[in-house]
């Protein structure tokens, strides 16, 4: 720059300018004129109301408190039983919005935009907040980018021993958190809440989390065991409805829910300290039938309670289907002794090898008991009446999983035929693909399931079936058994199966159809079926069970506090309606029935 | 009888720059003393940071000074960074750069006018906020918003270059170019500017340093210092420019360099487009903003704004909210180390331009 040019100054120069007099203005002259909008505008909010689930992540970030939730059906209604959300949706205060689009930013779903729209006019100070929704017509502006974004999209990789080395043993084959992995995990987490909703036992989920980033494991199981006795357990083989209605998985990962229980459970050697303050003795005294998770869960709330707590199990170990039912690989021994351990600790008396009917009767413990708790399960397996059935070699898969859980089963054959497509078939088929390494090397065997279901609508969860598959299980989806085919020395040579139609009919009822003239056997000698469990009443005498009403699906009908028709005697777990088969669900009706027992023993009904 | 009058100079008088006021004495029509009247624009900036996420002052802090809002976003994202051991992708750097260059060319533009508007000549501010405008159009292509873009954010920048963007800049910056000839005609060059100006409101070398002026006050005073170059941030170490020196020190000094450091940021930013990877990450991975705790520590960033050295001082207690944060704004020092004193002895007619001249910025005052 030339400064002396400056430092002279002229009279003249200015008179340049005259030139702008004949030159157009480049003002724009609205609203004659149009200025385009900038195509990221961050402009008055639009929010998908359908794909929003009001989970309040843009009121907790928003910095001007200018969003709150609220009922939106007086503007425009919305499914309210919408699974994995709440029934609200924001309502933008623009009084005190300062446009900074960080609730664009941190919304899970992507439902919160901000629109090319800025300009709205009313003489009503009240009409400058609005639930806002795309019906209003505006112009998307300003939206969310996955490269960049304050959300961590990304899980933390979960470390799992290699699909070779996991056939060898029935070592656990997910090997858990570092104490690094699990507070970035947990650092993840926005405390929205909205799983708790989708966990049966509503646990505190967003608190937990919170304690196990905050280095605080204990305070961590704290949370836990107010609402799952059994944590540990849960944190390793839950079905995780949590993690299905984590927020991040609409533009992300979820969060790992289950292995950060898992990660903060394993960093404690008892529950001593974490436990839950016991009441004083009340003096009554409850019979638990079952020592399954929800006895389990039953019998620890009843305790803390103040009653005094028996269980019956029938099998040689507490547990339920926990104990017998679920692989080593998934769930060790060493785990099912430390909680079930504490249970005990905490005064439960388990009575083992101990069954109602034959050992105890089960009127005498109605007479000698205040209350009753029903916990029995579908301990024993559905048949499919398929022909030829009766041979040995055709097993029930509870059966044949506690065999080699807890009797130390490590015989079987080498071609073997799997018939369900559930998870407890792909705990099977996996069981079975380890034994088969272990006793042949995988040398010339096979394991094979069948399934009416075809992969779309298969029941297992796609990590068991992902785990099945790289351990080498072989899949026939959408086939039916249709009977056993036996050689001419009467051992069994396969199964043969028939191609499905369709598994439900036009009503989405279970009734399945097959192509009669599409047939195929599968060979194998050793079958093991794996369609469902049942239950068993007969320990209750008749005139008994006469009186216990059962809903229309033949669960065990129970009121909201979990008391059968029969007073003073209480069910759970997975013989009434509000269980989902899973063990979370069946420890969450156990602590709901000893809520309700409580309220009974102190006479409250 | 009284000799000297008081007269208030209130925040919305036109020849004030900004919600400011000014209390002086004068006798006659000169200025005895001088009192700057802080207050209006309070709003506890730095307090208020202290309840926030550090993510949530995001929507804070360009506030603090509305022309120029970028720094402030720099400065705070280069402490949070600092704090938390991060470190922002190359392409981000540049992007920072070329962003925090377009809003100094903007503020220029906008206090020319300023300036030549205290002086009577309400043509050029006419021109210079319209020319501004199509910086601030840049601005919203990237981000959204035209004066307080939230862009800058810790970590690097919330979004990438919209495609094209590099053109609408540099297109931008070759029709100012040409518009400076003509306000260099008009106003700059004019002789009526040069004796309103010349020997005004002096502050000499050793004033400037004592008194902790910084940014054009102290140039014009001939210091050569400059945050960019003494300790650069963002991609500044990259590029290649002079700071601009005059001697003087008096109102027209101060004015040519800003209009010099105009000119200089026009070719900064040329200069990093040209440099700027093409492609690359602009943001680094960043922890959950509810839960991103920044480790225990303080530090204080520094960028230099359009006025001088802007920092922020920051103490972190090792939670999700800082647990003090003091903003360091040129403006407070310009004011009530400089202004109250040079005003003194000045006519009544120069006291607008003056404080323009030193570019008071009231909401760095009131923070």
């Amino acid at each position: 720059m030339n400064i002396k040019e400056y430092e002279k100054g002229s009279f003249l120069k200015p008179l340049a300018s005259v030139k702008y007099l004949f030159k157009k203005p480049h003002t724009v002259r609205y609203p004659q004129e149009e200025k385009p909008v900038a195509d990221r505008y961050r402009g008055l909010h639009i929010n998908d109301l359908d794909k929003c689930i009001g989970c309040g992540n843009c009121r907790d970030i928003c910095p001007c408190a200018a969003i709150s939730m609220e009922d939106p059906s007086n503007v425009r209604p919305i499914d309210i039983n919408k699974k994995g959300a709440n029934p609200v949706r924001p309502k933008v205060d623009y009084g005190r919005c300062s446009f900074c689009a960080l609730c664009v930013e941190m919304c899970p779903t992507g439902s919160l935009k901000m629109s090319k729209d800025l300009i709205y006019t009313s003489p009503d100070a009240d009409a400058f907040a609005w639930i806002p929704r795309e019906e209003q017509g505006r112009e998307p502006g300003f939206v969310q980018d996955n490269e960049i974004t304050p959300l961590m999209l990304e899980a933390e990789e979960m470390e799992e021993l290699e699909p070779d080395v996991r056939k060898k043993s029935f070592e656990e084959m997910i090997l858990g958190f570092s104490e690094e992995q699990a507070r970035r995990e947990a650092m993840r987490c926005l405390g929205c809440g909205i799983c708790m909703q989708g966990c049966p036992a509503h646990m505190k989920i967003p608190e937990y989390i919170q304690a196990i980033f905050d280095g605080d494991n204990e305070k961590s199981v704290k949370y836990m065991l107010e609402d799952n006795v059994l944590p540990g357990i849960c944190g390793r083989i839950c079905t995780h409805r949590c993690q299905d209605d984590c927020v991040y998985q609409y533009r992300g990962d979820p969060i790992h829910i289950m292995w950060l229980k898992r990660f903060a459970t394993d960093q404690l050697e008892d529950y001593k300290s974490v436990n839950i303050e016991k009441m004083p003795s009340t003096g009554k005294r409850v019979a638990v039938i079952g020592g399954g998770p929800s006895g389990l869960s039953a019998a620890y709330h009843l305790t803390t309670m103040g009653h005094s707590v028996t269980i019956y199990e029938q099998r040689s170990r507490a547990g339920g289907a926990l104990a017998t039912g679920i692989p080593l690989y998934r769930l060790p021994i060493y785990e099912l002794d430390k909680e079930i351990g504490n249970i005990e600790s905490m005064g439960v008396e388990i009575k083992l090898n101990t069954k109602i009917g034959e050992d105890v009767k089960f009127e005498d413990l109605l007479n000698e008991y205040d209350a009753v708790y029903l916990a029995i399960g579908l301990s024993y397996g559905r048949s499919i009446n398929l022909k030829g059935e009766e041979h040995p070699n055709v097993v029930q898969a509870i059966d044949f999983l506690r065999q080699v859980k807890i009797e130390g089963r490590r015989d079987i054959t080498k071609h073997v035929i799997v018939i369900g497509g559930g998870n407890v078939a792909m705990d099977v088929a996996r069981t079975v693909a380890r034994l088969q390494e272990i006793n042949y090397g995988s040398k010339d065997t096979t394991v094979e399931t069948v399934s009416l279901e075809d992969w779309d609508i298969m029941p297992a969860s796609q990590e068991e079936i992902d785990g099945a598959l790289e351990e080498g299980v072989i899949f026939n989806p959408a086939w039916g058994p249709n009977q056993v085919i036996l050689d001419e020395n009467g051992n069994i040579k396969g199964l043969e199966v028939k191609k499905v139609k369709h598994v439900f009919d036009e009503n989405h009822r279970f009734n399945p159809a097959f192509y009669e003239d599409q047939k195929k056997i599968i060979y194998g000698d050793y079958i093991v079926e794996s369609v469902g469990q049942m239950y068993n009443f007969s320990f209750i005498p008749e005139e008994m069970l006469n009186k216990l009403e059962f809903t229309p699906r033949r669960k065990v009908w129970v009121d909201e506090y979990g008391e059968t028709s029969i007073p003073g005697v209480f069910a759970g777990g997975d013989i009434v309606e509000t269980s989902r088969g899973d063990a979370i669900s069946a420890i969450a009706n156990g602590h709901r029935a000893a809520i309700g027992i409580d309220r009974y023993l102190h006479g409250k009904k | 009888m009284n000799k000297s009058y008081e007269l208030f100079i209130g925040p919305n008088h036109p020849g004030i720059p900004g919600n400011f006021s000014l209390k002086i004495e004068l006798e006659g029509d000169t200025v005895v003393s001088a009192k700057g009247d802080p207050g209006y624009l309070h709003r506890a900036f730095e307090k208020a940071m202290e309840g926030r996420y550090y993510i949530q002052n995001l929507a804070l802090i360009p506030r603090i000074c509305v022309p120029e809002p970028d720094i402030n976003e720099a400065a705070y994202a280069m402490a949070v960074e600092d704090l938390m051991g991060v470190e922002i992708p190359e392409r981000a750097k540049y992007i920072r750069t070329i962003v925090l260059e377009l809003a100094r060319v903007a503020n220029y533009t906008m206090w020319l006018g300023g300036l030549a508007g205290t002086l009577g000549l309400y043509t050029l501010a006419q021109w210079s906020i319209g020319d501004r405008d199509y910086a601030l159009d840049l601005f919203s292509d990237i981000c959204g918003a035209r004066v307080y873009h939230m862009y800058i954010w810790p970590g690097g920048v919330r979004r990438d270059l919209t495609p094209g963007w590099e053109d609408s800049v540099l297109s931008y910056i070759r029709y100012l170019k040409n518009r400076l000839i003509d306000y260099d005609n008009i106003f700059l060059k004019n002789v009526m500017f040069k004796y309103r100006t010349k020997g005004i409101a002096v502050v000499t070398k050793e004033q400037a340093i004592e008194w902790g002026a910084t940014g054009p006050i102290l140039k014009a005073a001939g210091v050569a210092q400059d945050v960019r170059k003494d300790d650069p941030y963002a991609a500044y170490e990259y590029l290649d420019f002079e700071i601009p020196t005059l001697t003087d020190g008096d109102s027209w000094s101060r004015a040519m360099i800003r209009r010099w450091e105009l000119e200089n940021s026009l070719n900064m930013i040329e200069q990093a487009i040209k440099k700027m990877p093409k492609k690359g990450p602009v943001c680094a991975k960043m922890p959950n903003p509810l839960k991103g705790y920044v480790p225990e520590g303080e530090t204080y960033a520094k960028v230099e704004s359009a006025r001088g050295e802007h920092g922020f001082y920051m103490v972190s207690d090792g939670t999700g909210k800082p647990y003090r944060v003091a903003v360091r704004g040129a403006s407070h020092t310009h004011m009530f180390t400089i202004a109250e004193k040079v005003l003194v002895g000045q006519r009544l007619a120069d006291v607008s331009h003056t404080l323009v001249s030193l570019d008071i910025c009231p909401p760095e005052i009131d923070r």
